[in-house]
């Protein structure tokens, strides 16, 4: 068991229980020690992604590109350039002489091709060695073509996936502030950090609509470019998956004072939570009075097929390992109201403050890792000899050789997981793999 | 009908992949190998995902995670810590070290950092072999990086010992079904094979009650090692007639016998594998069993020609496998309209011609170095009734609303990919009857009347 853990990984890791939470946390991944994170590019990738009406284009090698051609199941109800992978498909010759001129090129081909909204230009790891000057590119090409052009610095090797998410909050930034905001009720929020898979948040702007109150942007999920330039509009920046967006509602409060409320859709308990939340903050008694109808409603609408599962699962161990440590809160939460309990939580991104709380909500013994890899998970879950464990592609094998259940709560997942109906769909998850006939089978 | 020059300056939708992929894959071929990225962690992550998409397998790619200092003084020290925390984790018998866009454009002497690494070490000897391969992911295509790969290995590892009779496969980008099927048509030759790389077992292994850090499989450094002296190297890909890979590679330093064959892809390109294998194993013809497969396979091509006839397809993917679904496509009377790929060998209008010249009446337009957009583009105004390649056609079919025969890889929306067979007398009539029958459900589905008798 020991011998899965490399001595420069010791420190981050902590088990709940035995001493406070003083684990290492936010920084490089190890080499050789096969992190499950990916890089800078990611990050701004995953962020900027569902924003469907720009160009999103790699300029760089293919492989950026071509690896995150639809990969999220980040739904629009329109526009749909964002499932399209663009890139600049740098060559030797483009490397040596350089790419802008390519840069140039592509950008001007495709925007006359699509007519997006706006255009995201993404630098990759070479594009910060060869030295393009994407700014100037960029800028040269939103005067030709009269659209935001906007770079990203998304070098893959400077720093890791957070510092992609700040890259890509920085890029959006640039839009917001520079659209029109008359006509915006005082009631209004922008949702930022749901990236509408499955449809979430198609989901969330319904509560939201019960409850009387506006949503102007979609960050990212469903997006659209004229969206974001007026979003600085909205009274209230609502903020789930933290990690990723909350650059973006820092440096709106600064520049035109924007509130943030950090809020979850996962699990009833989070859920109603954050709508209670965003209702106090507007402080109406009209909107608390709607927000307690819609809980009402939606929550009793799921109980009895829910209290089915809870019979059935009461007892069983989970595993969770998952991109940002906010979600695993709720994780940990939507497990413990099916009667279960988690034994091992873990995250890509996490802060010292995110496994602290963590770390102060699970049971004893709970192991609690930061930025893990296949060696350790696996070694946890045989451990702890789990039921299922909850995670994303790259968990699942993992699971499944060991002969555990899986749960997919990744971006790349078709089932919608968010909101009171989406805790059903969790539980219908969880059922389904713990409960199969298949785990007689395995050795 | 040769490479035009493209017709766009940006990508969409890309019809390859980058080179390391293609090396990963090969490394996963090799016992006890863990393969090794080298540049920033992103790179093996994004990779790992989308081969075990494929897989379903655990597909543990290390890197050596540079960070922005690294990428300004070098990479080395990253290297060699990963180096050593795999060989910590994983006691690893090779680590298959490959480069990616960034170590190869800062400049890293990966060699010199090898060389310093064993030299550093305490006992040189308990180390793992080091295999190294240039992967820039500007150049070439994940196949570049896969064939690299395999020369890499023989380069480090082949020797002159005595001459034994095995024969060695340099089998390419084929399915773990493939490497099994290719194993059985040796041993039933009595012919020793050698395959390099071969992922059947550690790519497609079963369920277990202990997790293997590395699975089980794979060809093991001693049979590689056995290469030099093999009595033959066959090495399939047609368009790798004059490259200087691993089948050149054993053919100059150990003068063994190369024999440059097509994918043995549906009949006469098995054929000629099987000519092959008849000669070396001295036989006056095939194994019975073999011949009785290849006469059902004809029979039922007999049967379902009606159905097929003047059909037209549109193939893409990885060069040498749009050349023997051309190949096979002709010979049973689909005409093949467009044959796409993302690489560019140089090879590839030369290769289909070879392989349907006299069959195909017509010469289906030829595309290297295309992505989808251009497939999709060429597609549309040639009215195709079927699409065969992997899951990323699958936007081009629906959009057709045309079946997609799935096979090669990446297969991300199917169960199985890895139990697609592809090659042999036994390959083509999976496809054959694949084929067919979308075909025939295509028909069955359009017509008003729903006959459950076709």
């Amino acid at each position: 068991m020991q011998a899965a853990i490399l001595d420069e990984r010791k420190e981050q890791i902590h088990r709940t229980g035995d001493s406070p939470c003083e684990i290492a946390c936010d920084k490089d991944s190890l080499a050789g020690a096969v992190s499950q994170r990916a890089c800078v590019f990611c990050g701004s990738r995953v962020v900027l992604y569902p924003i469907a009406d720009a160009l999103h284009l790699v300029h760089g090698p293919i492989g950026c590109a071509v690896y995150t051609w639809d990969i999220r199941g980040a739904l629009s109800s329109g526009a749909d350039l964002h499932r399209l992978s663009f890139s600049t498909d740098l060559q030797e010759r483009d490397v040596i002489f350089g790419g802008e001129k390519k840069l140039k090129a592509a950008l001007l081909e495709l925007i006359a091709r699509h007519q997006p909204k706006a255009a995201f230009v993404y630098s990759t790891c070479i594009v910060g060695i060869i030295g393009d000057d994407l700014e100037a590119v960029c800028r040269s090409v939103e005067a030709e073509t009269g659209i935001p052009v906007i770079p990203v610095q998304s070098e893959g090797f400077k720093g890791n996936k957070r510092a992609g998410y700040q890259a890509a909050c920085r890029a959006m930034f640039r839009l917001v502030g520079t659209g029109e905001t008359t006509g915006i009720s005082p009631y209004s929020i922008n949702i930022l950090g749901d990236f509408n898979l499955a449809g979430e948040i198609w989901l969330v702007r319904d509560y939201f609509k019960r409850m009387g109150i506006e949503v102007v942007a979609n960050i990212t999920g469903d997006g659209r470019v004229d969206d974001i330039r007026r979003c600085h509009g909205a009274a209230l920046n609502v903020v789930q998956c933290s990690g990723s967006t909350m650059d973006l509602a820092n440096m709106m409060e600064e520049r035109y004072g924007t509130p943030s409320l950090r809020v979850s859709y996962f699990g009833i308990e989070d859920m109603a939570d954050s709508l209670y939340s965003v209702a106090a903050h507007f402080n109406n008694p009209e909107i608390t009075e709607r927000t307690k109808e819609v809980v009402r409603r939606e929550v009793s609408a799921i109980m009895p097929e829910l209290k089915r599962y809870q019979q059935a699962l009461i007892g069983k161990k989970a595993a969770i390992y998952v991109g940002g440590a906010f979600k695993a809160f709720s994780l940990v939460k939507a497990f413990r109201m099916l009667g279960m309990s988690v034994a091992m939580v873990g995250s890509q991104t996490g802060t010292r403050e995110d496994y602290q709380e963590l770390a102060a909500i699970c049971d004893p013994g709970t192991i609690i890792v930061d930025d893990a890899n296949p060696l350790e998970l696996t070694a946890f879950l045989e451990e702890k000899s789990v039921d299922i464990f909850v995670g994303g592609v790259k968990e699942r094998p993992i699971a499944y050789k060991l002969g555990v259940g899986f749960c997919d709560h990744n971006h790349e997942r078709k089932e919608c997981l968010a909101g009171f109906s989406g805790m059903l769909n969790f539980a219908r998850e969880v059922y389904a793999s713990v409960m199969s006939p298949v785990w007689r089978f395995v050795p | 009908m040769s490479s035009m020059p493209p017709k766009y300056v940006s990508t969409t939708n890309a019809c390859k992949l980058c080179a390391p992929l293609g090396a990963a894959l090969a490394f996963k071929g090799v016992a006890g190998a863990v393969p090794f990225l080298h540049g920033s962690q992103g790179c093996a992550t994004y990779m790992r995902r989308y081969i075990i998409s494929h897989f379903n397998e655990p597909i543990d790619i290390a890197s050596s995670a540079l960070g922005e200092k690294n990428a300004i003084f070098g990479g080395g020290p990253n290297l060699k810590l990963g180096l050593t925390n795999v060989i910590k984790k994983y006691r690893p018998e090779l680590i298959g070290i490959a480069t990616t866009c960034l170590t190869e454009t800062i400049g890293d002497d990966v060699g010199r950092f090898l060389f310093e690494y064993v030299r550093e070490v305490n006992d040189p000897a308990l180390l793992p072999k080091l295999v190294r391969v240039s992967t820039p992911s500007y150049s070439g295509t994940h196949m570049d990086g896969f064939h690299a790969a395999v020369t890499a290995l023989l380069e480090t590892l082949a020797e002159n010992v005595a001459i034994n009779d095995t024969v060695t496969v340099l089998p390419g980008l084929v399915s773990p079904a493939d490497l099994r099927h290719l194993r059985e048509i040796m041993v039933d030759f009595a012919l020793p094979p050698v395959i390099l790389p071969d992922y059947s077992d550690t790519l497609d292994g079963p369920a277990l009650s202990r997790y293997q850090n590395i699975p089980a499989g794979g060809t093991t450094i001693d049979e590689i090692s056995k290469t030099g002296s093999s009595r033959a190297v066959i090495e399939f890909g047609r368009t790798l007639v004059d490259y200087h890979g691993g089948g050149k590679f054993l053919e100059k330093r150990f003068g063994r016998t190369r024999h440059c064959l097509g994918l043995p892809i549906g009949i006469r390109e098995t054929d000629a594998f099987f000519n092959v294998l008849t000669s070396l194993s001295n036989r006056e013809a095939m194994p019975a069993n073999y011949s009785a497969e290849r006469g059902r396979l004809i029979d039922s091509m007999v049967d379902g020609h009606k159905y097929l006839s003047g059909k037209r397809a549109v193939i893409y993917g990885e060069e040498d496998l749009v050349v023997g679904l051309t190949a096979f496509l002709s010979e049973i009377g689909v005409k093949p309209v467009l044959c796409a790929s993302g690489g560019k060998s140089g090879h590839l209008a030369e290769a289909i011609r070879a392989v349907t010249d006299g069959v195909l009446a017509e010469s289906p337009l030829i595309r290297a170095g295309t992505d989808f957009f251009e497939i999709a583009e060429e597609a549309t105004a040639l009215s195709p009734d079927l699409i065969i390649g992997h899951s990323k056609g699958y936007p081009l079919a629906r959009k057709l609303a045309i079946p997609l025969i799935r096979l090669g890889f990446p297969i991300h929306d199917r169960m199985g990919g890895q139990r697609i067979l592809h090659i042999g007398y036994r390959g083509a009539q999976r496809l054959f009857d694949e084929i067919v029958n979308a075909i025939i459900e295509q028909k069955q589905t359009a017509s008003p009347v729903g006959y459950s008798y076709m």
